[in-house]
């Protein structure tokens, strides 16, 4: 057995590259959260659509998405996307799959949102003829958006705890770039610790961070003008 | 390679990934109904402890406590085989999921059912577990049923300490016979099989359990 010490010495060596990784998986987190907005407000109206075959098809997919692996999505993207002429870096590899997997839950979250606007509203919006982008876009958006947040802000929480699996596809995130310094050095204990602790860290804040934007929020909504 | 290989091969592995789900679930839902209980009635120490379990396991992310477990453990001279380590995770971390479920649930029994149980004088334990946990269950049933799905997907992950599940069977055959589209093809629909087998079997438990609960009559 390997005597364990927690080397701090070995830590302050580390530590750096670690945080300099960390600006890739929040970078990865960022942009797959964009995508995931767009992803889900897409698939939340198309389900909200006039067309059945639309509407049950876009279920379908959603349902598939959401319920087989982020992993298997990632590989089946970097694997098989390459094969219709379409190869992609990783990153923009996992920032795709990041957002088409979250985007696939969000689209719930804005379709309660949506639904959760009084209907009334809607009714008074087609009495003041009012185009139905109009309606969405300067009427049931802005009451709808508040709702949502602290569930949007869990999805993309999660997201962030989901980037370490763009590791797989050779990703130099954070955890990719502790497990190179692991083997390299024969220590695991520092590099795999600090990463942890970070992802607790920057959670808590984001955590926080989703709470005071929900807090700041208008209650009454807001013009998207 | 013929199509009906594949298929045979990438089966072996969802076997394993079934494996991993079946020894996984039970701890998970051990894991979930201890610390429930113990953060809703425990004294503060032990309420302190699940807390932190349960922060530790949901704050940081499967992945990082897999490779924990299966990296840095030998290092404490605890050496375990990587699907022991897989098992231990991935039950530990949807368990810690399962807790709020559990605690969720519990809140959600009307107060009148506690307050009654204790006019008819019953002794604690048997207030938890002939009136309170009976209805509490059937509320547990739709999230863990959630949980259960995300378990399933989360068993993906073990591919990457070297257990040959259905992730893992499917990374080596596409380097091997690079035949990619057809092989993530199979294994996307494997998966998806799995979730939605699980996702009958919960409808099917809230339907059974809610038998003789009296729901959407008086209440």
């Amino acid at each position: 057995m390997i005597e364990l010490n927690w080397d701090w010495t070995f830590v302050w060596q580390v530590l750096p590259m670690i945080l300099s990784a960390a600006k890739v998986t929040l970078l990865a987190t960022f942009l797959g959260s964009l995508l995931a907005i767009c992803v889900g407000l897409i698939f939340a109206l198309l389900r909200r659509g006039s067309s059945k075959t639309v509407r049950v098809t876009v279920y379908w997919l959603m349902e598939f998405i959401r319920s087989t692996p982020l992993l298997v999505q990632i590989f089946f993207l970097y694997y098989v996307m390459p094969e219709f002429g379409l190869s992609m870096s990783p990153l923009m590899t996992g920032v795709i799959a990041l957002g088409v997997h979250y985007g696939a839950y969000l689209s719930e979250v804005f379709r309660s949102g949506i639904e959760g606007v009084d209907k009334g509203q809607w009714e008074a919006s087609r009495a003041l003829n009012l185009t139905s982008f109009d309606t969405y876009k300067d009427i049931i958006l802005p009451q709808a958006i508040r709702p949502m947040i602290p569930a949007t802000g869990n999805y993309i929480i999660a997201m962030f705890k989901e980037t370490p699996q763009l590791s797989a596809i050779t990703l130099l995130e954070m955890l990719q770039v502790a497990k190179i310094i692991g083997s390299e050095n024969f220590r695991y204990l520092e590099p795999f610790t600090l990463v942890g602790i970070l992802y607790l860290v920057f959670s808590v804040l984001a955590a926080y961070g989703i709470h005071q934007i929900e807090k700041r929020f208008p209650k009454e909504g807001f013009s998207l003008k | 390679m013929e199509f009906g290989e594949i298929v045979s091969v990438l089966l072996q592995g969802a076997i394993v990934t079934i494996k991993i789900v079946a020894m996984a679930l039970p701890l998970a839902a051990f894991m979930a109904f201890t610390f429930g209980l113990v953060r809703l009635y425990a004294p503060a120490p032990f309420k302190q402890l699940s807390i932190l379990y349960i922060e530790f396991f949901r704050g940081t992310s499967a992945l990082i406590q897999l490779y924990w477990i299966y990296f840095v453990l030998p290092f404490f001279g605890l050496s375990i085989d990587a699907m022991t380590a897989g098992v231990i995770a991935l039950g530990l971390n949807i368990g810690a999921y399962g807790t709020e479920v559990v605690r969720g649930a519990i809140q959600a029994v009307p107060k009148g059912q506690y307050e009654a149980s204790v006019a008819l004088n019953f002794t604690s334990s048997q207030r938890l577990l002939r009136i309170i946990l009976p209805q509490a269950l059937v509320n547990m049933i739709p999230p863990f049923g959630n949980l259960a799905i995300e378990l399933v997907k989360a068993t993906s992950l073990v591919s990457l300490i070297t257990i040959a599940d259905l992730t893992f069977k499917a990374k080596s055959l596409a380097d091997m016979t690079l035949q990619v589209g057809e092989i993530f093809v199979v294994v996307l629909v494997l998966y998806f099989a799995m979730a939605q087998c699980l996702s009958l079997f919960f409808r099917y438990l809230e339907k059974r359990l809610s038998r003789g609960l009296g729901r959407g009559g008086m209440n």
